[in-house]
Order: C-alpha cells, then sequence, then structure tokens
C-alpha cells in the first residue's frame, strides 16, 4: 500500500469485522490519531510507525490501518517487535496485543522485552475474555467467571497485570479504558513518545462475551496530578494495587509509572558493515586463526 | 597413507577438549590434516572426557578405534579404552593418578607443585610427553603452547611442557610434510563463518548443545565480524525475533537442536506463510526428549523435512564436513532471501562439535544471490503474485511504502482472507517458488560422488557420515554418493549419481533409515540399511567391518 498522511486517510478499505459496539473501535480510531498526531507534531513520517499484532479480534487491527503492519501468531508479536527495532532503531514500533494472547500465551516475552527495557509499545486490548474462540476466560477474568471451558466458574483469581509489569521492569506503565476516548488517545501518545519499554494496559468492552460497560462507568476514575509520584516505585504499585481485577473497588486510569533507563538496543555497540567488508573479516579470521 | 591417532582423556574440568585441540595443532603445524572427535559426558566436574585425534598426509574426517598414543590423566581412561590399545600404542599416564602401567608414568601431582604451574597444566605435561613420543620438534611445541596459553600462565605452562618432554623417550619419529599449515576449526565454527559470508546481521539463540557453538564462536567474534548476537528468553522468542530482524531488513539466522527446534516450528510456519527469511541452524542430538545431550545422532532428518502446519517450500541441505558447512551455510542464507523460505542447516554433533583442518582456499566460493528488492514505480504490494512467486521486498520505514505481512492467508497487499480463489491462488504462489528453488538448485552439485566411480558397490550416506564412509569404501572398493541437498530433492541429479548401483548400502547415524525412507519416497531403492543410534558416529575399521557384512 501506499501511506495516506491524512488522519482519514489511515484507514484501510478492508472490511471491518468486529462486532457492533466492540471497544476496539476506539482503540483504532485513538491509536489513528495518535500515529496522525505524533507523524504532525513530532514531524515522525508515518512510514516509520510499524505496528504488531497477535491473534485475537485485536489483531484485526492490522488489516484496518493503512501503517506497516506485522501480523503475527498468538502470543508472539513482542519478540518480533524487539527483532524489528533492533534492525531499524528509526522506527515507532507498537504491539497490539490480547489478554489471552499475551498475559497466557506469551507472557514469558511481555516480562523480557519489560526486564530488557526494549524500546516499543505494549498495547493490550484486555477485554478479559477470548472472543474470537467464542467466550473462554483469560489471565484477567474476575473468579467465578463463566465461560464455555469454566462452566461451573474460574476458581483461580486474576493477575494484576500492571503488577506484573512493574516488577519485571517496565519503565511506563499506564491504563486506559475505551469509554474515555481522549484520555486513550494522550496515553497513548505518551506511551509511544516514551524512551524505553512502554505498557498500556486498556480496559476493553467486548460487547458479545463480558460486557462491562456498566461496571467500568461505575468505577473509572483519571489519575489527578498529584494523586502520586510517578517516579516512585513504591507509589506506583500502591495505586496500581488499589484495583486487582476481582475484588471491587475503584478504577484509576491514566500513567502510573514512568522512568528513564538505558534502552536495549542501544547496548549493541557493534559497528554496521557492508557484505563485501565482513567477508574480508571472514577471510582474515581464517588466516589468523588461534 | 601416513596417518597417526592419539588419544587424551580424563575427567571433565580437566581441559581435555582444549588439550586435544593443542594436539590437533601440533600435527596441523607439522602440515598434517587432521579430524578430532570429542566425546563428554553432560555434566561439568568428573565423569570421563576423552579426544581422539587423528593426523594424516590427506584429508580426513573420521577416526579410528586404535590409538598409537594413549594420554591418561586419570585411570579411567586406561579402563575405558583397553581396545584401543595395542602392541604398538604408547601409553602416558599421570602416575599420581593411575599407578603403575605399563607405559611412561608421569608424576604430574609433583611436577605441578614443583613448578607452581595451576592444575590444568597436567595437560601441558601431556603434550610435551607426546612430543618427545613423536619425535616432533620441542621449538613446534613452544610454538603451540604459546598460541594457546595467556601470557602471564606461559612460563609455567613451557617448564611443565619441558618435565614432561624429559619424563619420557622418543617411540616413533612424525615427518613434517611440505604442506600448508591449515586452520583447525569445529563444524559450528564453520558454520558461524559462512552464515557471515552470506551477509548475515544478527544471529540468534538459545543455549543448547550441540548448537551453542555456533552461539559462542559468534557472541566471541562479533566485533571482528561486525555481527550483532542475542540471546533471548527461549527459542519461541529466538525465531520471533529473527522474523521481526528480517521483516525491518537485516538477515538473521538462528540456531538450536532438537527440542529447541520443537518450540521454533510455529515461528516456521509462520517464516513459511508470511514468506519472511530466516536461516536456521538445526544441529542434532539422540532424542527422544532430552536424549543424550551431548551426543550424536541423525534422527531429525523427516522433522526438518516436515516440521511446521501447513504445506510451505523450505531449503534443507546437509552438509558433511566443515567446508561443505561453511559454503551451504552462505548459499542457504542467501537463497533463503532469493526465494523468501525458510532454509534448514541440518547438522549432527560429529560435525558442529568436530575438530577439523579447515582450507578456505580449497572450496570455490559460493555463488551470490540477491534478495528481488521493490524498484520503485507501482503501488506497493508486499505480495505481489509473479510468474516466479517471488514478490519484490520492501522494508518499513520506506518512504511512500505500507509493508503488510500477515500469517493469515492474503491478498497481494497483505491483508487478511479467507475467499476461495485468494486462498488457493496464495497456496500457488508457495507452490511457484518451491519450484523456483529447485530450478535454482540445479545449477548447483547437490548431490556429490566419492571413490571407485566404476564400482558396482554404492554407500549412500548424508551429513556428517560423508568421510567416515568415503574412508570406509577405499577400503571395500565402494564408491559413495552423498545428498548436500535434501529439500526440495534433487531427484534429477540423485538419479544421475545413483545410476548403475546394483549392491547399495545406506549409512546412517539413527535407528529407522530415514533417509532410506525419504529415497523410497522419491522411487529410489536405498538397498541394505547399516545403521548405528547409540550416540556415537562410527569409526572406520567399524563401518567397514559391518560393509564387509553386506558386501559379499
Amino acid at each position: 500500500m501506499t501511506p495516506d498522511r491524512s488522519a482519514a486517510g489511515l484507514i484501510t478499505p478492508a472490511q471491518n469485522t468486529w462486532c457492533p459496539g466492540c471497544g476496539n473501535f476506539s482503540i483504532q480510531h485513538m491509536m489513528r490519531s495518535a500515529i496522525a498526531e505524533i507523524s504532525e507534531e513530532e514531524g515522525v513520517p508515518i512510514e516509520r510507525f510499524v505496528l504488531l499484532g497477535g491473534i485475537g479480534c485485536h489483531g484485526k487491527l492490522m488489516d484496518y490501518l493503512n501503517v506497516n503492519s506485522l501480523y503475527t501468531i498468538h502470543g508472539r508479536s513482542v519478540p518480533a517487535a524487539t527483532g524489528i527495532r533492533l534492525a531499524n532503531p528509526d522506527l515507532r514500533v507498537i504491539c497490539h496485543v490480547g489478554d489471552g494472547d499475551i498475559y497466557a500465551e506469551g507472557l514469558d516475552h511481555l516480562i523480557f522485552a519489560a526486564k530488557r527495557n526494549t524500546d516499543i509499545t505494549v498495547i493490550v486490548h484486555d477485554n478479559r475474555v477470548y472472543g474470537l474462540t467464542t467466550g473462554q476466560y483469560t489471565p484477567t477474568s474476575p473468579t467465578g467467571f463463566r465461560g464455555r471451558s469454566t462452566p461451573r466458574g474460574v476458581v483461580e483469581h486474576p493477575i494484576n497485570p500492571l503488577e506484573v509489569m512493574l516488577a519485571a521492569g517496565a519503565t511506563y506503565i499506564a491504563r486506559g479504558y475505551t469509554r474515555k476516548t481522549r484520555h486513550l488517545k494522550e496515553i497513548f501518545k505518551e506511551a509511544i513518545m516514551h524512551r524505553g519499554f512502554s505498557f498500556v494496559e486498556v480496559l476493553q468492552i467486548c460487547a458479545t462475551y463480558s460486557n462491562l460497560t456498566d461496571y467500568y462507568d461505575a468505577r473509572v476514575y483519571e489519575i489527578q496530578d498529584g494523586d502520586l509520584n510517578t517516579a516512585r516505585f513504591e507509589s506506583a504499585i500502591q495505586k496500581i494495587r488499589e484495583w486487582d481485577y476481582d475484588r471491587d473497588a475503584p478504577i484509576a486510569i491514566g500513567t502510573f509509572y514512568s522512568v528513564e533507563r538505558p534502552v536495549y538496543e542501544e547496548s549493541f555497540g557493534v559497528p554496521r558493515a557492508g557484505l563485501e567488508e565482513r567477508r574480508n573479516r571472514v577471510r582474515r579470521l581464517v588466516e589468523d586463526w588461534r | 597413507m601416513q596417518e597417526y591417532s592419539l588419544l587424551v582423556g580424563g575427567k571433565a574440568g580437566e581441559g581435555i577438549n582444549t588439550a586435544g585441540l593443542s594436539i590437533a595443532g601440533l600435527f596441523s603445524r607439522l602440515g598434517y590434516h587432521v579430524y578430532m572427535y570429542f566425546d563428554y559426558p553432560s555434566l561439568i566436574r568428573g565423569g570421563h572426557n576423552f579426544a581422539i585425534i587423528r593426523a594424516a598426509d590427506e584429508p580426513i574426517g573420521a577416526h579410528r578405534t586404535g590409538v598409537d598414543v594413549l594420554l591418561a590423566l586419570d585411570r579411567k581412561t586406561i579402563e575405558t579404552h583397553k581396545e584401543r590399545i595395542g602392541g604398538k600404542t604408547t601409553v602416558i599416564y599421570d602416575s599420581s593418578q593411575v599407578g603403575e602401567e605399563r607405559g611412561y608414568g608421569l608424576p604430574l601431582d609433583e611436577i605441578i607443585r614443583e613448578e607452581k604451574a595451576p592444575p590444568i597444566t597436567r595437560n601441558t605435561a601431556m603434550l610435551g610427553a607426546l612430543s618427545r613420543v613423536a619425535g616432533i620438534d620441542r621449538a613446534i611445541l613452544e610454538d603451540v603452547i604459546r598460541a594457546t596459553v595467556p601470557e602471564k600462565h606461559l612460563d609455567s605452562n613451557l617448564r611443565v611442557a619441558a618435565r614432561g618432554y624429559n619424563g619420557v623417550e622418543g617411540v616413533f619419529s612424525v615427518r613434517p610434510l611440505d604442506a600448508p599449515k591449515l586452520p583447525v576449526l569445529t563444524g559450528n565454527e564453520a558454520t558461524g563463518l559462512g552464515l557471515v559470508y552470506g551477509g548475515l546481521d544478527t544471529y540468534v539463540a538459545y543455549p543448547m548443545t550441540p548448537s551453542s557453538g555456533v552461539l559462542h564462536f559468534l557472541a566471541g567474534r562479533a566485533d571482528d565480524l561486525r555481527v550483532r548476537v542475542v540471546h533471548p528468553e527461549n527459542e519461541i522468542s529466538v525465531i520471533l525475533m529473527a522474523l521481526g530482524l528480517a521483516y525491518a531488513g537485516e538477515r538473521a539466522a538462528v540456531g538450536t537442536s532438537g527440542g529447541g527446534f520443537c518450540l521454533m516450528t510455529e515461528g516456521l510456519s509462520f517464516a513459511g506463510m508470511s514468506e519472511i527469511p530466516v536461516t536456521i541452524v538445526l544441529a542434532q542430538r539422540p532424542g527422544p526428549s532430552t536424549g543424550v545431550p551431548t551426543h550424536t545422532a541423525q534422527s531429525d532428518l523427516h522433522f526438518a523435512l516436515n516440521a511446521g502446519q501447513g504445506e510451505f517450500p523450505r531449503l534443507v541441505v546437509a552438509p558433511g564436513d566443515p567446508h561443505e558447512a561453511c559454503a551451504w551455510s552462505a548459499t542457504a542464507l542467501m537463497l533463503s532471501w532469493r526465494y523468501q523460505v525458510p532454509a534448514i542447516i541440518l547438522i549432527d554433533k560429529t560435525l558442529a562439535e568436530g575438530a577439523y583442518s579447515f582450507d578456505l582456499d580449497a572450496s570455490t566460493p559460493p555463488r551470490d544471490h540477491e534478495p528481488v528488492l521493490r524498484d520503485g514505480g507501482e503501488e506497493y504490494r508486499r505480495y505481489r503474485r509473479s510468474e516466479d512467486g517471488v514478490s519484490p521486498l520492501a522494508f518499513p520505514g520506506t518512504e511512500g511504502v505500507t509493508v503488510k505481512a500477515n500469517s493469515y492467508a492474503h491478498d497481494e497487499t497483505g491483508f487478511t482472507t479467507e475467499k476461495a480463489e485468494d486462498v488457493g491462488a496464495l497456496q500457488e504462489k508457495l507452490l511457484r517458488k518451491a519450484r523456483g528453488l529447485k530450478t535454482e538448485l540445479g545449477g548447483y552439485k547437490t548431490v556429490k560422488t566419492y571413490g571407485a566411480p566404476e564400482s558396482s558397490k554404492t554407500i549412500i550416506c548424508w551429513g556428517s557420515q560423508k568421510w567416515v564412509c568415503i574412508e570406509a569404501a577405499a577400503e571395500v572398493g565402494a564408491r559413495v554418493v552423498q545428498p548436500v541437498v535434501l529439500a526440495p530433492f534433487p531427484v534429477e541429479a540423485w538419479s544421475e549419481a545413483i545410476a548403475g548401483a546394483s549392491e547399495v548400502v545406506c549409512v546412517e547415524n539413527n535407528a529407522t533409515g530415514q533417509f532410506a525412507r525419504l529415497l523410497r519416497e522419491y522411487g529410489f531403492d536405498p538397498g541394505t540399511s547399516i545403521l548405528k543410534y547409540d550416540g556415537r558416529p562410527f569409526a572406520v575399521d567399524e563401518l567397514t567391518a559391518r560393509l564387509e557384512g553386506v558386501f559379499v
């Protein structure tokens, strides 16, 4: 395809197959706007953005935005994103992942990307249920959730992904909600512009299998200036633990943690070389062997 | 053939591998071709390690059972290798460990104490003793020590070597040859060099014996060779990282053994569908499961040929020695990019960790292949349909281009599709690439033959068993046919190579005759299988005896 720099031009002609009322529409449009605005404000050409998707409803975004994309396999977009960023540090690499996708199938990759502080952004479309496989529990489904694989209700407790990410070393941690769209877009922009590993958990409505609209609307509030110190681990962990995805509690959205640490890709100091130079180096190495 | 076989054995942690390589270095400096088989259990300290070094005045790549000199750092070495000791074998042993034995005892504890040398220098004493026994000039001995020992330990090593040298007497005399001193490389090192020669930018791997040598070698030489080496959390991440690198334009390769390759198969299939090039070094060891980690097998042939869901073209090459490993690793990487297919370099522990004399100038440099790149013009479509199935590549970051790669069935742009005509067209595109790759390989020596060309006796082998078969064939008057490319299978080249064969055997390091099965699939008669599946490669004399039992 050829990129179209207008915000409307970032939408492809591919037929959209999300359910009516799906939270993915907000994510799609806010990501489109975030990319268009960063491109405009920071002078980053659209061609330098790369989206990655796993497998699940979220992944369809790869077809819907006219931006470079690598539509990967279930749970595996994060290591591929790391590879892309290693190959070309000029690229802005954004992984769209699902909660089943990354918290179940690909959790190891997520933890290691945070540990490395690789300069990518991970946006989790967390609807707390498997949609495409028609309604099973995920790692963030609440205890007691009745899905098709757990008709008597889930006995496990959900994980708090923000807590996992803080422990793993993520340098940027935020949460958004698909019904707070402007707020969501600002978080996307902040995450993409953050130098290092950015993690954005998005509470997403699933219109068909787990519609938590009323539940979230009643509890979600935006973090205000002065609510916490985003540069301090202890302050972040306290706010992150306010709601554990299980018990009833106010649900904070906004930025929980944001610090600077050296970026993984920049630790490789190997100078680049063309093919001929490398071949000469191979010959020299054999000639001077031990 | 003028040849010598030597064995050095002791406990893990005593530097047996290094000692073996030093012995190889001695003979190499005298102009001999050398081969070293290194045998060790999966533990860090203790156990029994040994290396058999064979040196000859012509190219070799296999060991014999018997040895001319046995260097024993412990009693177990003598007990374990009784069958290798013959009437002419000189035994040199550490008398502080072994007690009294036939041969030359060296009180190594006393020597290192008196010379105030570290325990690891016991090896150096043995090297000194070996030099004296074999009539090797002391200057050459010291030259080898200087090349391998760090400066601060040099003096103590030289003193210990002299004690070993003076503690024994001359038994035979190795004649220096008027031949170049060739470097001694492992198959892993040659594979790594080949990848770099073929254009490698980044090597990604998780440690797994026997492939880790590629990882260690490239990581140690990353600055010299201008490559990047990454060790991620597991093999799933390894192959996905490589695919991300390649999607963004870097040439990446990965390395593993069977268990790690199991984890890579979803990534392999993704590479097949998304047409992102990746080169995989698959170093076999005995399975099933964890199996026998530090030993050898050729039991993943069909796994390599068939791994991954769905149907997609792939290149599988099986080099037989470091020369082929170097050349075919370069070629595999280049062809992987030219045809946008995954390439697998199938080796095994015998080749990966075996050490061989390596002559870079002796092999013709591999032919260059460039990837097909977008040349501007019309709107870019990542999966544009073309006559040969290969779509021009562009990378993200290119002005005016959106690059959409996809693991789902996709249309030319890269959009997901389930339409029957698109799904069919996609599969046909992949099939056209397979045909193109096969035609391209027609210009290569994909099947090699050795030995008596007119003989009706034919030995078929693949991979690391090449050299043992060449030598055994010479003893029984047979010829050898070796496929270097296993997929796409070189049917025509095989037909030509096998023409006229009446008595056929197929030699493999596995229990079910996997290559024989592949031949039957293509309608060829593999003859009688000669199999070995105890984790050890054939010795020349062992294989010769087995062949004599079949060829009447």
